[in-house]
């Protein structure tokens, strides 16, 4: 049962991936994209990662699609194609593509993954000690870098996107 | 762990999904088509990160907290580059690469 819910999931992201590479049209892509990212949520409740599955669907499916939307509409004329490389390129790179694929895929099937065989879900409370946990193999330190991280992002963002003065007032 | 599916199987998906999105980078033309194709990269290795810890070293959670890392530089990481993105449309009215040649002049 469960397998057979990975292969529709892995259908429906891989479809979806490949429209978000493919479409012409800017704002599609975002909402391919979407679906791509709810389907890969649905993955990590698959995999027994019930927090990660949150995480995804709030930070990415909620925030980063958002800001993606809202950057499309500010920059795009939304329903216009974009410009499109020559088919010679386009050719080129899925050439160069499907060569590395090749490789990474017969790195993977060659070699032996000593599986262990318990099966032991993540739950969210082991998820919050051991991120808050001083201890051996506790993530304490990283968890605080990446909130100044966050913090100097936010600063970054708003300094950056904030309008300055127009080029012809600065030219006075 | 999925039943009846192999680590195998998982990573092969990821590896999909992580080629399709370089191809969407290296054709897009577009600032804004590159970062998603970047999104879908990121997503794969997310789930490889997962996936390695689940299969491989179930009682330990290094993977599991990686890949919430990954989460939150990801969504840091596309904030910034959209506010760019938003400056250069500002600047050169486009937000295709062949207009960004040049940062500041």
């Amino acid at each position: 049962m469960e397998s057979i819910l990975f292969y529709i999931l892995a259908v429906i992201i891989l479809t979806a991936a490949l429209f978000t590479v493919t479409t012409v049209k800017i704002y599609r892509a975002v909402l391919y994209l979407l679906i791509a990212l709810l389907g890969i949520a649905g993955l990590y409740f698959l995999m027994d990662y019930d927090f990660m599955g949150a995480v995804q669907l709030s930070v990415y499916a909620g925030g980063v699609m958002v800001l993606f939307v809202y950057a499309v509409m500010l920059t795009e004329k939304v329903g216009e194609p974009v410009r499109k490389i020559a088919l010679f390129r386009r050719i080129i790179a899925a050439v160069t593509v499907l060569l590395l694929m090749g490789l990474a895929l017969y790195a993977i099937w060659n070699f032996d993954f000593p599986t262990a065989s318990n099966n032991k879900p993540t739950t969210i409370n082991r998820v919050g000690e051991v991120l808050l946990s001083t201890g051996d193999g506790g993530f304490i330190l990283p968890f605080e870098v990446i909130s100044v991280l966050l913090l100097s992002v936010m600063v970054g963002a708003i300094v950056i996107a904030k309008s300055k003065k127009s080029k012809i007032e600065n030219h006075d | 762990m999925i039943e009846g599916i192999s680590i195998q199987l998982i990573l092969t998906f990821t590896t999909l999904l992580f080629f399709i999105g370089l191809y969407g980078f290296l054709t897009r033309t577009n600032l804004i088509g590159m970062l998603i194709s970047l999104e879908l990269m990121l997503n794969s290795e997310a789930v490889n990160f997962v996936a390695f810890n689940q299969y491989l070293y179930p009682g330990k959670l290094q993977g599991s907290i990686f890949s919430l890392f990954i989460i939150a530089l990801a969504a840091a990481e596309t904030a910034l580059a959209l506010a760019i993105i938003l400056q250069v449309f500002k600047m050169t009215g486009s937000t295709d690469v062949k207009e960004v040649k040049d940062l500041k002049y």
